[in-house]
C-alpha cells in the first residue's frame, strides 16, 4: 500500500513526511522528523510521556495516527525554548530539580504549558489533576508541582 | 490497514458496508488505537469519521441538543451551556481518562467501544439520549440503552455508525448527576457507575426520573423500577430506601479484580442514593 504523504506544521514550521496508516503521530515525530524530545512510555495513553499539542489541544501522540496530522498544527517540547533562552517552565524545572531520569519531562512540560495557557493562575489541586495523566516514577511529583506553580507565578508577573 | 477519511455520511457508510466486520470507525482513537497496537483488533480499514462535520459539532435549538459523536470530552466541558443544563452527563464524560485522553475521547467512541463500565453511557441513558445512526439505507434513531447488547456487542448493523446524540432541552426544575466508585481518585475504570436525571414540580415532587447503572451487568442498564421509586415522591427517606433496593435488584455483576459481586450490588444502592440526592439538590436550584 502506498504511504500517506502528510503535510503539517510542527513548532511553527511546515514539514512533510511519508507514513504508513498504522504509524502513530509519536512514531512519525520520532522516526520521520527526528524530534526525539517526545518519548514513548506505555504506548497506550496511560503515561503521558508522548504528550504534544494538536491544534493547541493536549493529546497523547501515541493515540493519534500520523496521517491524522495532515493540515494540523503540532507543538512539541522542542518548540518551547527560544534559541538559547529556556521557557520559564523549563528554567523552573531545573531550579526546583523537578526531574531525575528525565523521560517524563518533555511530556510534563508540554502538558504544563497547555495548562498555563488555559489557566495562568491554577491552584495546586488544579495542577495535580491536570497533570494526572503524566506519570513520573522518580520525583514523587512534589517538585514538579512546585516548579509549575513557580513558573506560573513568574509568568503572571512578567 | 487502510486509512480513510470520508467527508460525507454516505461515503462513510458505503466504506463500512463494503468492508464489513473488518472495518472500524475511528473517532478519538483512545480505545481503538490501543486495541490495534495490542493486536486485539486488526481492521483492514479504519474509517476516520472526524472529517464529517455532523460528528464534530454541538448544536442547540428549542428541542434540545445534538452532540456530534466525535466531539471530545474537552469540547463538551468548554461548551457554554451544556454543563449547566446536563451537568451529570458532562461529569460522566469528563471522568474518562486523563487531560490528554479528554483531548480526543468522544461519547460515540465510549459507547461503541462496548464496555459495560463506560462512564458516559449511564450519563447518556439517564439524560434520555437518543443516538442518531446513519447506515447504507438511511438514518434511524435508537435510545442509548438499546445500543449496547453485551460486552463489545452493539445493536448497529453492517455499515452503520453513530452520527450524534440527541438530548432534550432541560425541563424547569430538572437536573442530573453521575457518580462512580473507583478505588482511587482519578483515572480508573468504574467498579459501579450510576446516572440519575430527575424533574420536580413546583411543590418539589418528583414527576419524572431516569436511573441508569454501569458495570453491574453485561451492558449499562436503564433501571425503571429505580425511577418508579422516586416518581411521585419528594425524594424523601422512604423513596431513597426503595431506590436503593431497586438499584440492587437490577444488578447482575461479575466478580473480578476490581470488585466482587456482593460489593458491586451493595455499592449500586449506595451510589443510586447519593447520585439521586445530588440530582435533587441541583433540580431544586434549577
Amino acid at each position: 500500500m502506498a504511504k500517506h504523504h502528510v503535510t503539517t506544521t510542527v513548532n511553527g514550521d511546515s514539514v512533510e513526511y511519508l507514513c504508513e496508516s498504522e504509524q502513530t503521530l509519536l512514531d512519525c515525530l520520532r522516526d520521520e522528523l527526528e524530534l526525539t524530545g517526545v518519548k514513548e512510555g506505555c504506548s497506550s495513553g496511560d503515561c503521558g510521556a508522548c504528550s504534544v499539542l494538536l491544534d493547541g489541544r493536549l493529546v497523547c501522540s501515541c493515540l493519534v495516527l500520523g496521517v491524522e496530522a495532515e493540515g494540523r498544527s503540532i507543538d512539541t517540547v522542542e518548540g518551547m525554548a527560544q534559541g538559547e533562552e529556556l521557557h520559564p517552565l523549563q528554567r523552573k524545572f531545573l531550579e526546583h530539580a523537578a526531574l531525575q531520569c528525565g523521560i517524563c519531562t518533555p511530556g510534563v512540560l508540554v502538558a504544563a504549558k497547555a495548562l498555563l495557557a488555559k489557566n495562568p493562575d491554577p491552584t495546586e489541586t488544579q495542577v495535580r489533576y491536570w497533570l494526572a495523566g503524566n506519570l513520573c516514577r522518580c520525583t514523587g511529583y512534589d517538585k514538579i508541582v512546585r516548579a509549575v506553580m513557580d513558573a506560573a507565578s513568574e509568568m503572571r508577573g512578567a | 490497514m487502510r486509512y480513510e477519511k470520508p467527508t460525507t455520511l454516505e461515503a462513510a457508510t458505503a466504506l463500512l458496508a463494503s468492508a464489513g466486520t473488518d472495518a472500524r470507525v475511528l473517532a478519538g482513537g483512545t480505545d481503538l488505537l490501543v486495541q490495534i497496537r495490542a493486536r486485539v483488533l486488526s481492521p483492514t480499514v479504519v474509517v476516520d469519521i472526524k472529517g464529517i462535520e455532523e460528528t464534530r459539532r454541538i448544536t442547540k435549538d428549542a428541542g434540545g441538543y445534538r452532540i456530534g459523536s466525535a466531539v471530545t470530552g474537552a469540547e463538551l466541558k468548554e461548551h457554554p451551556t451544556l454543563s449547566k443544563d446536563w451537568p451529570g452527563l458532562i461529569e460522566a464524560a469528563n471522568l474518562i481518562g486523563s487531560t490528554q485522553v479528554q483531548g480526543r475521547a468522544s461519547l460515540g467512541g465510549n459507547l461503541c467501544n462496548g464496555s459495560p463500565a463506560a462512564d458516559s453511557v449511564p450519563g447518556l441513558i439517564a439524560a434520555g439520549a437518543k443516538a442518531v445512526i446513519a447506515g447504507p439505507s438511511g438514518q434511524r434513531e435508537l435510545a442509548v440503552e438499546d445500543i449496547m447488547l453485551a460486552p463489545r456487542k452493539l445493536a448497529l448493523t453492517k455499515g452503520e455508525l453513530i452520527v450524534a446524540f440527541k438530548i432534550a432541552a432541560k425541563a424547569p426544575h430538572s437536573s442530573d448527576a453521575y457518580l462512580r466508585f473507583i478505588p482511587r481518585t482519578e483515572m480508573d475504570i468504574a467498579v459501579v457507575g450510576c446516572g440519575v436525571a430527575l424533574t420536580l414540580d413546583g411543590s418539589g415532587t418528583c414527576t419524572a426520573a431516569r436511573v441508569s447503572l454501569g458495570a453491574v451487568a453485561a451492558r449499562p442498564l436503564l433501571v425503571e423500577d429505580a425511577a418508579k421509586a422516586l416518581i411521585g415522591t419528594k425524594v424523601d427517606e422512604p423513596a431513597l430506601v426503595k431506590l436503593e433496593a431497586a438499584a440492587r435488584a437490577a444488578c447482575k455483576p461479575i466478580d473480578d479484580k476490581r470488585g466482587t459481586i456482593e460489593f458491586r450490588i451493595d455499592i449500586a444502592g449506595v451510589l443510586a442514593r447519593r447520585t439521586a440526592l445530588i440530582a435533587l439538590e441541583r433540580a431544586r436550584k434549577a
